[in-house]
């Protein structure tokens, strides 16, 4: 079954993070446009902290030095993304 | 490098295994307008490219790509996940099972299995984003038979994603060449 909470959070922070994927892709082929690159930083700094809630409940969203972890080591836990949470 | 996320960028939550519709989308994992194909495309010709703008957007393209491979993967798995050998003899999948069981490999539609014949790295920089400007098209064209032949929304909505994806990134491509092109052209006289 799914843990409503933690999907409902994933969905959240999926969200933003497509703002910021459209803007990145964007400021790309537009460096200059500074209204797009002002909402590129507002929602980066949504997500960052949205994905501190997360891994602080629910482990590292990431690897390599990206993510502290409790014991024991939580960035091998179920589910993994292709998986029905 | 690469740093993992461990989450899709669309989610996938297919509940009904679907065999047949699993061979179909594999094209779209391993096949010839793939997102394995896209992705290194797009990160092999990145080295050559001229400008800041044009090396970033290749970047972050063949980057977002490899999230897509991920969404395509998933989306077979669940597909498959489930499915009885009866089951999957009846949707003519049997093929692919006696070489791969329930397991995720590239290859296209037809069964030929993934080459990098598929994509080209001219060391021209309007010669590959040309060609990217078509591989996108591909793409495009790609999703929209496989939404044709679909009929479980949970299949249809990842697949519309990842179809208004490529249309995304085809328009990004298009300011990039002409971004190199002028880029060329002022070298040309300075
Ligand atoms: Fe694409």
């Amino acid at each position: 079954m799914r843990n409503n909470e933690r999907a409902r959070l994933l969905d959240e922070i999926r969200a933003i993070e497509f703002m910021t994927i459209e803007l990145n892709l964007y400021l790309d082929t537009h460096p200059d446009d500074q209204k797009a690159l002002n909402d590129y930083n507002t929602y980066t700094k949504q997500l960052m902290a949205l994905k501190d809630e997360y891994q602080k409940r629910y482990g590292p969203l990431s690897n390599f030095g990206t993510a502290v972890s409790e014991y024991p080591w939580a960035w091998i836990n179920n589910p993994w993304p292709w998986e029905l949470d | 490098m690469w740093i993992y996320e461990k989450k899709l960028e669309y989610p996938v939550r297919i509940k009904n295994p679907n065999p047949k519709m699993a061979k179909l989308i594999i094209t779209q994992y391993g096949g010839p307008d793939g997102e394995l194909a896209a992705s290194l495309r797009y990160l092999s010709q990145r080295y050559i490219m001229p400008i800041p703008e044009a090396k970033a957007l290749l970047t972050d393209i063949g980057t977002e790509e490899l999230a897509h491979f991920e969404i395509v993967g998933t989306m077979v798995y669940q597909l498959m996940k489930g499915a009885s050998p009866e089951e999957i003899k009846a949707a003519g999948a049997a093929d692919y099972f006696v070489d791969h069981g329930r397991g995720v490999y590239p290859q296209s539609a037809a069964g030929n299995p993934f080459t990098a014949a598929y994509i080209q790295s001219k060391g021209d920089p309007i010669t590959d984003l040309y060609e990217n400007l078509a591989a996108e098209q591909k793409a495009r064209s790609t999703y929209e038979y496989l939404i044709q032949v679909a009929d479980d929304p949970d299949v249809i909505e990842p697949l519309k994603f990842l179809r208004e994806r490529e249309v995304v990134h085809f328009q990004r491509f298009g300011e990039a060449l002409m971004k190199v092109q002028e880029y060329l052209e002022s070298k040309k006289y300075f």
